[in-house]
């Protein structure tokens, strides 16, 4: 099976759309510029009982399981040789740059004391002991592996052949690498609850958290790379890889299955499943969550259905959807520290996150009319 | 063991007084065996922070001084400080009243009444001129000439004055005498007010309500055995026993240190005996032995705070009956860290109408673009399947 070769877009880069994002991504440098003189307090509500709030659960946790794409394609298409995804690759690979520099930005603004973030990196300083030192040196190195497997499409544009050949015979190390680390920090994000221990509710407390992190961040992945495809595919008027989706939503379901087999079985295993008809907040979460992870199981379950774009959307949409709400209520809603405390994110938290957004969509769209990133367009039928 | 029994059999000075033939007949006076009025002796020295060094002279003066004759007033009061007394457990305070000092005038505990007893604390005066110890319990009236408070035709200040013009020493027992106390709560109708302002000259005071026995009882055996009264600070009351803040001994010290305060009685932290300063304890303002002598001898967390109950400051002149109880005290040390919660303390910020019509602006934008590009991917298939020429 050939594919058309990747090609740039072309077309204008300032539209009302950029405009529009530009002016969220200056929105967020303002509310960053007065969280890095005067404080995390100062432009955050996080405080003593959530002492992460929004930039962690959504930036960090979230935004790099939505850019499991990344390692999930990759896996597919180098490891596993399946050759039919190879057109997704790339956006993949964009998208989950972006998400994961995302996720490294929002740590540092998180940090307290942000100006020491290098003693992660230097010996003597690292705790080598911490989960949270293996998520971070992860996710930096990913974050670099991610750019190199990116780096045929610039080298591409600039037409340096030569140098793109010699990158790509060695390649395949650094896919190896590439697929290896977010294996690592995604389970290990499941592992940052699992040490807090009786402050997590018992329905999202459990050993088994890194499998259940890993999982769904390889379902959203394919869910995330689908939508985006979905996206660019309306926004350019292109036709939909519908074939391709719908087998990557095929894989997608049986880890949706596996997922939930997995979750109710760990519940039922650890005598906690009662949990899950007590009326708490993390009750709702947990069954909303796990309502949007069984949609692909049945929207999903036909040949036929899977042939249908809006179909393949809404199934892609409900497992990301669900992903989300799985990973904001685990480390929001079912992490309690004690009575008493209160979060919502302050509108500075939701300026900067809805900021982040907004430069990830506006880098997507710059990349893809300068970069071949995305397939060439056929003629549209 | 406590420490005083351990002193007890090990300390040679207090072998040989046990032994000792004086003991065995002054034990006998005080009806109690050997061994129980050694201990008695031992913990009013402890409990007056003497040395070691000190037991053999309180010993002695158990022993030999010659009772004082001792004059109890009681005005306007409720007896409080009197019962306090008599259920105090080693000796029983009956007994020590009677054999310690001679107890010639009490209200509540003469044999004789009307104006026979009025004749016995005239005569006691009289015979003991110089060198009775007048004990004052209860707040005197001042309003209208004293007229609130009479015994035997006489006011409390006529009274207190003729008593206190003779005395060796004047002590004030309990919060109304040392000043003022509950019946000097504002408005104060009856213009109730202490010893020491009515007689003008200075008074040991042993405020409380009740004040705890031991700290009158080791006042009386201080002034017996040193012919002196114990050092007293500015308001005239024992440094011993007055000379702390309840705050810096009690044993709920850590919990507010650490910022963990109970809120509502019966609440978490009420249930797992937190810091009661947000109840309201004056603790923080009080300054009392309570949290290391504890009352009615029976053992540990047997005072206010130890039961659950926040102080109420009483042995405090301007906090007991003058602040509400369950009123913050006024820090006199450090004031407690705010950044941490207390059960049922509502901290953080919540949502707000901004930033949740902000989040739900954004939520909305995603959801509607969700739709819109579901219902243009949904009219593609349709397109699909018509030029395929299956039904639409």
């Amino acid at each position: 099976m050939s594919h058309a070769a990747p090609a740039p877009v072309g077309g204008k880069l300032v539209t009302p759309i950029t405009t529009v994002l530009g002016v969220m991504v200056l929105a967020m440098v303002a509310v960053l510029a007065v969280r890095f003189v005067y404080g995390l307090g100062a432009a955050t509500n996080l405080n003593n009982g959530y002492p992460w709030g929004l930039w962690i659960a959504w930036d960090v946790v979230t935004g790099s399981a939505l850019a499991g794409g990344g390692f999930a394609t990759a896996l597919l298409v180098y490891v596993l040789n399946r050759g039919e995804y190879h057109p997704l690759i790339r956006p993949a690979l964009l998208a989950a740059l972006l998400g994961y520099l995302q996720a490294g930005f929002s740590v540092v603004a998180d940090l307290g004391r942000w100006w020491d973030f290098w003693h992660i990196f230097w010996p003597g300083y690292a705790q080598v002991n911490s989960v949270l030192f293996e998520v971070a040196v992860c996710i930096m190195a990913y974050t670099v592996i991610l750019a190199i497997e990116l780096l045929p499409a610039a080298l591409e544009r600039l037409g340096w052949q030569r140098a793109k050949k010699k990158l790509e015979r060695v390649l395949f190390v650094f896919v190896a690498i590439g697929v290896l680390l977010p294996t690592m920090h995604q389970s290990s994000l499941g592992t940052l609850l699992v040490v807090f221990g009786p402050q997590v509710h018992p329905l999202y407390q459990s050993t088994v958290l890194p499998l259940l992190f890993l999982t769904s961040t390889i379902g959203m992945g394919y869910a995330a790379v689908t939508i985006e495809a979905a996206i660019s595919s309306v926004a350019l008027r292109r036709p939909l890889e519908k074939e391709i989706l719908g087998k990557l939503l095929q894989i997608g379901r049986g880890l949706m299955a596996l997922f939930l087999l997995v979750r109710f079985g760990d519940l039922v295993w650890r005598g906690a499943l009662h949990f899950a008809f007590e009326p708490s907040l993390p009750m709702l979460t947990f069954w909303v969550e796990n309502l949007l992870f069984s949609v692909p199981l049945w929207l999903l379950a036909s040949a036929a259905a899977r042939g249908r774009a809006r179909l393949i959307f809404l199934g892609a949409m409900a497992m990301a959807l669900g992903g989300i709400v799985y990973r904001l209520s685990a480390f929001l809603v079912a992490y309690q520290t004690g009575a008493g405390w209160h979060y919502f994110p302050s509108l500075g938290e939701l300026t900067v996150t809805a900021g982040l957004i907004a430069f990830e969509v506006l880098a997507i769209i710059l990349a893809v009319r300068v970069l071949p990133i995305l397939p060439a367009a056929r003629s549209s039928s | 063991m406590s420490a005083i029994d351990f002193w007890l059999k090990t300390s040679r000075v207090a072998k040989k007084l046990e032994t000792s033939d004086e003991l065995g007949a002054a034990s006998r006076r005080f009806g109690l065996p050997r061994r129980d009025f050694m201990q008695f002796a031992a913990t009013l020295v402890a409990s007056m922070g003497l040395p070691t060094s000190a037991f053999g002279a309180v010993v002695n003066a158990l022993t030999y001084a010659k009772r004082p004759s001792v004059i109890w007033m009681q005005f306007q009061e409720c007896t409080g400080c009197t019962e306090s007394l008599l259920r105090a457990e080693h000796p029983t305070l009956d007994k020590l009243i009677l054999q310690l000092i001679s107890l010639d005038y009490h209200e509540t505990l003469a044999a004789a009444a009307g104006h026979q007893v009025e004749a016995a604390r005239r005569a006691a005066m009289e015979a003991n001129k110089g060198k009775y110890i007048l004990v004052v319990e209860g707040a005197i009236p001042v309003k209208e000439n004293g007229i609130y408070c009479k015994i035997g035709g006489r006011t409390a200040i006529d009274l207190v004055k003729e008593a206190a013009a003779d005395a060796a020493a004047v002590i004030s027992i309990g919060s109304c005498a040392s000043w003022g106390g509950m019946p000097s709560t504002s408005p104060n109708p009856t213009g109730a007010s202490s010893v020491a302002t009515v007689i003008g000259k200075p008074v040991v005071s042993i405020p409380g309500c009740p004040p705890n026995p031991y700290n009158f009882l080791s006042t009386v055996v201080h002034f017996l055995t040193f012919g002196a009264l114990p050092e007293l600070d500015a308001k005239g009351r024992p440094k011993f026993a007055y000379g702390r803040l309840i705050h810096e001994n009690c044993e709920r010290r850590a919990h507010f240190d650490a910022g963990r305060f109970a809120t509502q009685f019966g609440d978490e932290g009420h249930r797992q005996g937190w810091c009661l300063y947000k109840l309201g304890c004056k603790g923080p303002e009080t300054y009392a032995n309570c949290p290391s002598i504890l009352f009615n001898d029976c053992g540990a967390g047997a005072w206010p705070v130890g039961t659950g109950h926040p102080c109420i400051g009483c042995t405090e002149e301007g906090v007991g009956f003058t602040k509400p109880i369950h009123s913050l005290a006024q820090l006199k040390t450090v004031s407690p860290p705010t950044q941490f919660a207390r059960p049922g303390e509502e901290q953080g910020q919540g949502a707000t109408a901004v930033t949740a019509g902000a989040a739900a602006v954004l939520g909305g934008l995603a959801i509607g673009a969700g739709v819109k590009l579901a219902n243009n991917l949904g009219k593609r298939d349709d397109a699909d399947e018509k030029a395929r020429g299956g039904k639409p």
